[in-house]
């Protein structure tokens, strides 16, 4: 590609068959306490 | 869907149901807005109109096939497939994986802010944790989390070291079961510091494996909001010991985390003091208060606000390319290792896989339902009560929220704070519209960034 420069490797329909395990931290628990912010958690289960 | 936006000088399109992120040039990110609409002679028709013989008719063809080769390889105009798992989602059963302790309902601050009325939320009595009831708390987490194997315990207030014994206490208790349990805890502490000492230090430092250290930024809006009970400010007690504490702390994960309000609206001074205080882990939230305050976020604010954003992602990229990285906790994102589609469609978890837990044993939603008797969902010594309120939470998610459905952030925040749509709307199934907002820009100044990085990276 010329043009577009995608950053991405990964796409979100993959992770349908493995997702769900559950293992990953609760969101409110690492800092924020007054907000919900889930796409700056990572996946236990890579 | 798509979403496309400016920013720092780089144009980028999000594919929202494949979570794709590219950056692209000029030409595309004009066609892109107009591909599904209009023919490829009229995108070229209009092309040419606005940019004369800036771009040949090669160009343009060759605009149009990268375009469409991303869309055959599901990276650009996904449909969104996620709607049918939800379906499923409904009937799932949810363990409990995460629990807020509140170890003290009291606090040794007066922050005029507070959610928690300075511990007391609204109007309960000053309380302390028991041992027995922390212990309680910790046998029904295990009972209750079926196969997952990480569990977390925040200790929470009010001020939680104002307990500082039990926590110890309960600590021990959960090291003297997890292995046992098949179980592996992780606590984590959210402290004014006011209390901190070297034993404080030393524990946190062995056992906690994140601490939340609170601190609105440069002292005179620190000490306008975070006075003592006597009215003095804060900030000459706190940060000193929170300096010492990160120092000692070495590689182990914590945040200095401040609120701005209305009052300090160039909260970008206060994440700059932060860091040049030598904090490198960093969290400012905007203040969630009721509309008649004074400090209170208003509508008109949120333009000032998103300028603010824009100059902390500056800030933030000229400290990691002086080569003194500092992380901002929004604009932390992972583009590839990020979460599933079920924790994307799950949120936050309140009321499902994480409760709060009263000095005397009560079990609410999360810690800002604590306030609410009607959210009572039972105690740690007789279980959940009420699923008929879990299963109100199990249905919250974005596919059920009308504001959620479209939005492009939908899968980066994953439908909002349940308690701030409670406190603005009366249910837990809408959206706090400022909150909102400010998301949104948060999630574009954090994709940029990582668009930054890794073009940087390239080069």
């Amino acid at each position: 590609m010329q043009r577009i420069k995608t950053l991405t490797d990964k796409n979100l329909n993959s992770t349908v068959v493995k997702g769900g395990c559950g293992e990953c931290q609760t969101s409110c628990q690492s800092a924020c306490k007054t907000s919900c912010t889930v796409g700056n958690q990572s996946c236990e289960n890579k | 869907m798509i979403h496309q936006y400016k920013n720092n000088g780089y144009n980028i399109v999000l594919d929202i149901a494949s979570g794709s992120v590219h950056v692209v040039d000029d030409l595309v990110y004009d066609m892109v807005e107009m591909y599904q609409n209009k023919s490829r002679d009229d995108i070229s028709s209009a092309i040419k109109e606005k940019y004369g013989d800036t771009y040949s008719s090669e160009d343009i063809v060759e605009a149009y096939d990268e375009i469409t080769a991303l869309k055959e390889n599901g990276q650009l105009f996904t449909e969104d497939a996620y709607k049918d798992i939800i379906i499923d989602f409904k009937k799932r059963k949810t363990v409990v994986k995460a629990l807020c302790l509140h170890i003290a309902h009291d606090c040794n601050l007066a922050c005029k802010y507070c959610f928690a009325d300075e511990g007391s939320y609204n109007g309960k009595p000053k309380e302390l944790m028991s041992a027995e009831v922390g212990k309680a708390a910790l046998d029904f987490l295990v009972a209750n989390s079926e196969n997952r194997v990480n569990l977390e315990v925040d200790f929470f207030g009010g001020e939680p070291l104002m307990n500082f014994e039990v926590v110890k206490e309960i600590v021990a208790y959960g090291r003297s079961i997890e292995k046992e349990a098949g179980k592996n805890f992780r606590f984590t502490l959210t402290t004014n510091g006011v209390l901190l000492n070297d034993e404080v230090i030393d524990f946190c430092n062995r056992e906690i494996s994140n601490v939340v250290l609170s601190l609105d930024g440069r002292k005179s809006v620190n000490d306008k909001m975070r006075p003592s009970r006597n009215g003095k400010g804060s900030y000459d007690i706190i940060v000193p010991k929170f300096q010492e504490f990160v120092e000692k702390r070495g590689n182990k994960s914590y945040y200095v985390r401040g609120t701005f309000t209305r009052h300090n609206l160039d909260f970008c001074e206060d994440f700059k003091e932060m860091a040049d205080l030598g904090f490198k882990e960093i969290s400012i939230e905007p203040v969630v208060a009721k509309k008649d305050c004074d400090y209170a976020i208003r509508e008109e604010d949120v333009p000032a606000i998103c300028e603010q954003y824009d100059k902390l992602a500056a800030d933030l990229i000229r400290r990691q390319e002086e080569g003194k990285p500092v992380t901002f906790f929004h604009y932390m994102i992972d583009l590839n290792g990020g979460p599933c589609v079920y924790k994307r469609l799950s949120g936050c978890g309140s009321g499902t896989e994480y409760l709060a837990v009263t000095p005397s044993g009560e079990l609410y939603p999360c810690h800002q339902f604590v306030s609410y008797d009607e959210y009572k969902l039972g105690d740690v010594f007789n279980g959940i009560t009420r699923p008929d309120i879990v299963d109100e939470f199990k249905l919250c998610n974005v596919y059920a929220k009308d504001k959620c459905r479209d939005c492009f952030a939908r899968f980066y925040c994953s439908g909002g704070c349940a308690a701030n749509s409670f406190q603005f709307h009366g249910n837990i199934l809408d959206a706090y519209d400022i909150g909102c907002k400010l998301q949104q820009k948060r999630i574009e100044c954090a994709i940029m960034i990582k668009c930054h990085q890794m073009l940087k990276e390239d080069e």
